[in-house]
């Protein structure tokens, strides 16, 4: 499982400091979420996706992670044009496409894409490590923290465990179909996957005892800012005020 | 399970985030720092478990078991969703972070109700009781999140009501799947490693 797929390169994003980028990315994309209407919208999908191309995001993997991320939209695009009340613009059999409906779409199809970009060019360019240290910095409880880096840590751990039990199961010619010992089989395995998932805690905890653990980790690499960081956050932070402004007066 | 990002109004987001904070404020506060791991790879293996598949006819659902996680971990069940949504908000941007908060919520409360009202029952040592208890947590888990995104939706935009009904719909082969698959589960786990249905208290 290759989880962190844009985070290795040399880009300006990838070596900005991931607390900065921490804090101008929050307010960036909550103020695409709360913005509406079409005008924001566009403007910041344009951000985004300038973005993403000084991260030198591989365009190929972009484009899946977006098909992906639009199935949800399709949905909207199949029901809502027709279920909005609004002025009507076209029929289809006994449908009725409202003006409104389509333009919603539109507004939410921009945002969407908005904010994913933003992500994976803002966020996707620094690991999951730094990306957890930088929030025990930022005083994301700790407790949190530490939840999310071992959460991380195993995923791969059990994933593999998966393979395991899932290659057991193909041995004895299982094949899932609708039927209940399909689902018996299935729960057994993920029976079986949390029993080993408490075997590796009860493994790990001892092994923190062991090292006398206090409740901090300590790491070798520490954040410093640089010039460009600053010069970023300043930039980010005038952008975001500019949408603002712009969402705010004159639709 | 989850809502798409640039979809819900400010104020159902604002919403949903106090109300996840509190779950997650309540639930860090119920584990203690030699809890960690535990809840942290069982979220692990929660997060593995989901990416699993199930047929559904001519069809295939994956896993949400919410149900049977807040079984497991109660109120942790809170801080337990977040990490792993946040994750997939980083990785995969499914869902993202101005929904996390929503989103939390509609994953993280129906596991906390099939908690507080189902598993009481699992100390029974009557395994009918047992599974019955186990099968509607799972029910409950799908049920609740699917009303909840109808319920975000709708406070979203009137309009929005049939898609909502479209989704709850969507859901209902998926609720019993769930529940079948949890009743199942906890009987296992029930015999086979009593006291991870202890890991709670």
């Amino acid at each position: 499982m290759h989880l962190e797929e844009f985070s290795e390169g040399t880009s300006l994003f990838h070596r900005l400091d991931p607390r900065v980028k921490f804090v101008t990315f929050l307010p960036y994309v909550l103020l695409i979420a709360f913005s509406d209407g079409i005008r924001v919208p566009v403007l910041a999908l344009a951000l985004s996706a300038s973005m993403t191309v000084l991260a030198r995001i591989d365009v190929r993997k972009l484009a899946s992670r977006l098909a992906a991320v639009n199935v949800f939209v399709l949905l909207l695009w199949v029901v809502l044009p027709f279920s909005y009340p609004g002025r009507e613009v076209f029929q289809v059999g006994p449908l009725v496409a409202t003006r409104e409906g389509i333009s919603l779409c539109g507004s939410i199809t921009l945002k969407t894409n908005g904010i994913v970009l933003a992500t994976i060019a803002m966020l996707g360019t620094s690991d999951v490590f730094s990306l957890a240290h930088a929030l025990v910095h930022l005083r994301m409880p700790k407790k949190l923290v530490y939840l999310f880096f071992f959460f991380y840590r195993y995923i791969s751990v059990l994933h593999e465990e998966y393979v395991k039990l899932k290659r057991a199961l193909s041995v004895r010619a299982f094949r899932p179909r609708t039927n209940l010992h399909t689902y018996r089989t299935y729960a057994y395995l993920i029976g079986m996957l949390i029993v080993r998932s408490y075997d590796h805690s009860q493994r790990i905890y001892h092994a923190m005892l062991c090292r006398g653990f206090t409740g901090r980790f300590p790491v070798i690499t520490h954040f410093h800012m640089h010039g460009r960081d600053y010069v970023f956050g300043f930039g980010m932070v005038l952008l975001t005020v500019c949408l603002f402004i712009l969402m705010s007066h004159g639709r | 399970m989850h809502i798409s990002e640039g979809v819900l109004s400010a104020p159902v987001l604002v919403a949903g985030a106090v109300f996840s904070a509190a779950g997650v404020a309540i639930g860090l506060k119920k584990m203690r720092y030699e809890r960690i791991p535990e809840v942290a790879v069982l979220s692990s293996a929660f997060f593995v478990a989901s990416l699993i598949h199930v047929p559904v006819g001519p069809s295939a659902a994956h896993l949400v078991l919410n149900g049977l996680l807040g079984l497991l971990l109660g109120w942790m069940a809170f801080p337990s969703i977040v990490v792993a949504l946040a994750l997939q908000a980083l990785l995969f941007q499914f869902g993202g972070f101005t929904v996390l908060g929503v989103n939390t919520f509609l994953m993280a409360f129906p596991a906390l109700v099939a908690y507080l009202v189902f598993s009481p029952l699992l100390k029974s040592t009557h395994f009918g009781v047992v599974v019955v208890a186990a099968f509607f947590s799972g029910v409950t888990g799908i049920a609740g999140g699917a009303i909840l995104i109808g319920v975000a939706l709708v406070f979203t935009g009137e309009g929005f009501l049939n898609v909502a009904k479209v989704i709850l719909l969507a859901h209902a082969p998926i609720m019993v799947i769930e529940g079948m698959i949890t009743g199942f589960c906890i009987l296992f786990l029930k015999r086979v490693k009593p006291e991870i249905l202890e890991v709670v208290r």
